[in-house]
């Protein structure tokens, strides 16, 4: 099993990984001081399992779950017994470690991951966002309807007479407005941004001044639309 | 009076004294830093960032066999995060017995 450790505290990833090399089914291929640098790993590269912790500043263990697409098995680990319910409300988190971990904890950890199916789990912590999933978006481009699943729509940006549709796997220009489309997308996960972009704001990765970051794309946002995107935000 | 020991870095080093060395280089690195950055934030009344630093130094209780400490280190957090630190001086007694403690291994 391929893995990685993300925790801001050095003596933290030291006893995962120590506990991992003791453990000869896990490989340790690479560990993050933090979310973002492990979020920008994880596009570029599979692997089986995470070792998270949740409390790191800015950008929290429970953000990364929400943000990653398709996450491998989570194995998170903190100091707090209380996030213990929250954490299963994902089904990408297979086990939770207190800190500090013993071996004991760890070997049964592990040998409960092999127990189950490597088959990857998919996201579902959000009834709302749930039902969204399943709702689709008609898109005409040269007389066909090409299918849309709204979830997977990450951003649509203005082009004069028409829209770029950026989702996850693919992009499309189709001849509309962004007024048009923005009647057709659900409010609870589209939010205009900048007179030019909608973006679907679960996928936002990080916020900084004045642009939000989806994947890897840099969006403007606008002065007037700033207060309602720092409304709809779970901020701490 | 609280006794910090080696109990729990010695289980998970086992024979691996490399391993074990370089984890208390860690400790000794990790922990004044984030002792100062937990002092500068009580002197400028940010209790709230204090209480992230308390979160920190906590897990080192633990390492450490604090258990105890451990527990009041939760609720101190607590307290932070609602704005009190008037357990700041129990709660430094701890951190000045484990920079003693890190100071003699």
């Amino acid at each position: 099993m391929n893995c990685i450790i993300i925790d801001d505290e050095l003596s933290a990833r030291a006893i995962v990984k120590q506990l991992c090399a003791n453990t000869p089914e896990l490989d340790v291929i690479q560990e993050f001081d933090n979310a973002i640098e492990a979020i920008k790993f994880l596009n570029q590269q599979d692997i089986d399992l995470i070792f998270l912790d949740i409390h790191m500043p800015g950008f929290t263990g429970i953000d990364l779950v929400e943000t990653i697409k398709n996450p491998p098995k989570i194995v998170m680990t903190t100091s707090d017994t209380d996030f213990a319910i929250a954490a299963y409300e994902y089904e990408a988190i297979v086990d939770y470690l207190v800190k500090p971990i013993t071996a004991e904890r760890f070997t049964k950890c592990i040998q409960k991951i092999k127990a189950s199916s490597f088959k990857r789990p998919v996201l579902t912590h959000n009834k709302e966002a749930s039902i969204d999933n399943d709702r689709d978006l008609y898109i005409n481009i040269d007389r066909r309807l090409i299918k849309l699943k709204l979830a997977e729509i990450l951003m649509v940006e203005a082009k004069g007479d028409y829209i770029d549709i950026k989702t996850i796997n693919q992009n499309y220009r189709v001849h509309t407005t962004l007024k048009k489309i923005k009647e057709k997308l659900p409010e609870n996960i589209f939010l205009q941004i900048h007179r030019s972009f909608i973006i679907n704001f679960t996928k936002i990765i990080d916020i900084e001044d004045n642009s939000v970051l989806i994947e890897k794309s840099v969006i403007p946002i606008s002065r007037s639309n700033r207060p309602e995107l720092m409304r709809r935000l779970n901020l701490l | 009076m609280i006794t910090p020991n080696l109990k729990y870095i010695e289980e998970l080093s086992g024979d691996d004294e490399a391993f074990k060395q370089n984890f208390i280089s860690i400790l000794k690195d990790e922990f004044p830093d984030e002792k100062s950055e937990y002092l500068e934030n009580i002197a400028a009344k940010a209790q709230m960032e204090a209480s992230l630093n308390v979160h920190k130094l906590k897990h080192k209780f633990n390492i450490l066999g604090l258990e105890d400490s451990y527990h009041f280190a939760v609720t101190y957090e607590e307290e932070l995060r609602a704005g009190s630190d008037k357990l700041h001086e129990e709660f430094l007694e701890i951190l000045e017995i484990i920079d003693g403690f890190l100071k003699s291994i």
